[in-house]
C-alpha cells in the first residue's frame, strides 16, 4: 500500500466531496432544472403541435368528406328536382294536350252540330223551295192541263176509268 | 480537431521536454534516463504546480495540526521534496517528503530517514491543502458552472426555441444522458429523480478527463486518474444506490428468491460483497483508464530521452498524437461508462420485480 497511486489522499477526498456536492447542488438548481424543464416543455409543445396538426388533418378530412356528402346530396337533390320538373313538364304538356284535344273535340263537335244545323236548315229551306217550286209547277201544269175542255174531259174520263177499275 | 490535437501534442512535448530538461541536472551522473519517477511525478498529486525547469506555481498548504490550523504557501519549501528543508509555523516544524507533509516530533530539528527513505521522527498532520489536483478540480468546476449556467440562461431567455450556440452543443449530450443512460437503465417511472446526479457525474468526469489532456496549467492535472477522486465518485453512486434500494433489491441480497435455503445462505455474503465490488469496480476503472492514458503518452515522449536522440521524436510524437486523439475518445467513453453503470446499479436497486 505504499504506492502513492493507489493510496487515496484524505485531503483530496475531502475537497472532492465538498466540491462535487457544491457542483451538484448548483447545477441541479441553476442548470439541470431550468434546462430539463425547458427541454421537456419544448418536447411537450412539439408533441402538442404534432397532435394538433394530426387533429387538423383529421378535421380537414372530415370537412372534405362532409363537403363531399353535401355535394352528393345537393347533386341528388338537383337530380330529383330535375326529375320532378321533367315529370311536371310532361304532366303539364300532357294536360295541355288533353285540354287542347278536348277543346278541339268540343269545337269540332259544336262545329259539326252547327254544320248539321245549317245543313238541316238548308235542307228544310230546299225542301220548302222544292215544295213551292213543285206547287208552282203543278199549278202551271194544272193550268196547262185544264186549259181546254177536251183535256178536262179526258181527265175526267181517266179518273172515271180508274174508279171503274175499283 | 486534428489541428487541435497537433497543437496539443506539440505543447505536451514542449512542456514535458522542459520538465525533463529541468530534472536532468539531478540525474546527470546516471547513464540511463529513468522515466518512472518523471511519469509518477506527472500523474500524482503535488503541493506545487510545476511549469518548467525551476518555475512552479506555489499553492496554499492547509494543515490541521495539534496547534490548530496552519497555512502557508508551498513556495516556503523552495521546491524541496526530500524532507531536508524545514519550515517552521506555529512553533511546529514541517518537512515535505515525496509530496507528503510531515510534522517533526517535538525537539527534533531535522528529519531522520530509514533505509527506505521513510521519515521516522515525524507524524503526518491532516493535510487539506489546495494541491495541484484540488486546484484543477476547482478550475474544472468553475468551467462546468460557467458552461452550464450559460446554457441554462439560453433556455430562460428563449423558451420553446431551438437551441443555439453552446446550448445546441450541450443539449444532445444532456438528452443523451437523460434518455440513453437514465431512462433506459432506471425506467420511465423513477429515472427523473436521478438525472441531475447522472448529469453532474457525466459532465464532471468528462470535463476533468478533457482538462487532464491539456498539457499545461490549469489542465494537465490527473484529477479523474486520481484514486481519491474516483473513490468519492464511486462512493456517491454507492450511497445513492443503497439509499434508494427497495425491498426487492435487499431481498435479492440477503435472501435470494427462488433458490433453495442453503444456496440462499451461501449467496447472502456474496451478494453483500457485490454491493461494494460494483462501485469499487467503478472507482478502479475510471482511475486505471485515465492514469493509463497519461502514462502511455508520457512513456512515448520519454522514448526521446531514453534514446537521447531528437530523431526519436519522429516516432514518439505521431504515436503520442495518436494516443492523445484516442484519449479524447476515452475521455468521453469513460464518462459514459461510469454514468451508465451508475444508472444500471441504481436501476437494479429501484426496479420493480413483477416477474418473480
Amino acid at each position: 500500500m505504499d504506492n502513492p497511486l493507489v493510496t487515496p489522499d484524505l485531503g483530496l477526498i475531502v475537497w472532492t466531496t465538498l466540491v462535487f456536492c457544491i457542483l451538484f447542488f448548483l447545477l441541479a438548481k441553476f442548470a439541470w432544472k431550468p434546462i430539463l424543464n425547458a427541454v421537456n416543455e419544448r418536447e411537450k409543445s412539439i408533441e402538442e403541435a404534432l397532435n394538433k396538426a394530426e387533429e387538423a388533418k383529421i378535421q380537414m378530412a372530415e370537412l372534405v368528406s362532409a363537403n363531399e356528402d353535401l355535394l352528393k346530396q345537393a347533386r341528388i337533390e338537383r337530380d330529383e328536382m330535375l326529375k320532378e320538373a321533367r315529370v311536371m313538364k310532361d304532366k303539364l304538356i300532357s294536360e295541355a294536350k288533353n285540354k287542347a284535344n278536348e277543346d278541339a273535340d268540343r269545337i269540332i263537335a259544336s262545329a259539326r252540330e252547327s254544320i248539321h244545323h245549317e245543313k238541316m236548315a238548308a235542307v228544310t229551306e230546299l225542301k220548302n223551295q222544292v215544295a213551292i217550286l213543285s206547287v208552282e209547277i203543278a199549278e202551271k201544269i194544272l193550268k196547262e192541263e185544264l186549259s181546254s175542255t177536251s183535256k178536262q174531259e179526258a181527265l175526267i174520263n181517266s179518273v172515271v176509268d180508274d174508279i171503274h177499275l175499283n | 480537431m486534428v489541428y487541435k490535437s497537433v497543437l496539443l501534442a506539440t505543447l505536451t512535448l514542449f512542456s514535458v521536454s522542459n520538465f525533463f530538461a529541468g530534472n536532468s541536472h539531478a540525474s546527470e551522473e546516471s547513464e540511463k534516463f529513468n522515466p518512472v519517477p518523471v511519469i509518477m511525478h506527472h500523474i500524482s498529486d503535488a503541493h506545487e504546480w510545476h511549469l518548467f525547469g525551476e518555475v512552479t506555481v506555489p499553492l496554499p498548504i492547509i494543515l490541521w495540526t495539534d496547534n490548530g490550523l496552519v497555512t502557508f504557501m508551498s513556495s516556503e519549501f523552495h521546491h524541496n521534496d526530500d524532507g531536508s528543508h524545514v519550515v517552521e509555523r506555529n512553533n511546529l516544524k514541517f518537512i515535505k517528503n515525496h509530496e507528503k507533509i510531515y510534522q517533526l516530533n517535538e525537539g527534533e530539528s531535522a528529519a531522520i530517514f530509514d533505509e527506505a527513505h521513510h521519515v521516522t521522527n515525524a507524524t503526518k498532520p491532516i493535510d487539506i491543502s489546495i494541491t495541484k489536483n484540488v486546484f484543477a478540480l476547482l478550475f474544472s468546476v468553475l468551467i462546468i458552472l460557467l458552461v452550464f449556467f450559460k446554457v441554462a440562461s439560453f433556455y430562460k431567455k428563449n423558451p420553446n426555441k431551438a437551441p443555439k450556440g453552446i446550448a445546441s452543443f450541450m443539449e444532445p449530450l444532456i438528452i443523451f444522458v437523460r434518455d440513453e443512460i437514465a431512462l433506459i437503465n432506471i425506467g420511465e417511472k423513477k429515472h427523473r429523480k436521478f438525472v441531475p446526479y447522472l448529469l453532474t457525474a457525466f459532465f464532471f468526469i468528462w470535463f476533468n478527463n478533457l482538462l487532464g489532456l491539456i498539457p499545461w496549467i490549469p489542465g494537465g492535472a490527473n484529477v479523474t486518474g486520481n484514486i481519491a477522486v474516483t473513490l468519492v465518485l464511486a462512493f456517491f453512486t454507492l450511497i445513492i444506490t443503497n439509499i434508494n434500494g427497495n425491498k426487492a433489491y435487499w431481498g435479492h441480497i440477503f435472501w435470494m428468491p427462488g433458490a433453495p435455503w442453503p444456496v440462499k445462505l451461501l449467496l447472502a455474503p456474496i451478494e453483500l460483497v457485490g454491493v461494494l465490488t460494483k462501485p469499487f469496480a467503478l472507482m478502479i476503472r475510471l482511475f486505471a483508464n485515465i492514469t493509463a492514458g497519461h502514462i502511455v503518452i508520457l512513456s512515448l515522449l520519454s522514448l526521446i530521452f531514453i534514446f537521447k536522440n531528437i530523431g526519436m521524436s519522429a516516432v514518439s510524437v505521431p504515436f503520442a498524437l495518436f494516443i492523445s486523439v484516442l484519449e479524447l475518445l476515452v475521455a468521453f467513453l469513460q464518462a459514459y461508462v461510469f454514468t451508465m453503470l451508475s444508472a444500471l446499479f441504481i436501476g437494479t436497486a429501484v426496479a420493480e420485480h413483477e416477474h418473480h
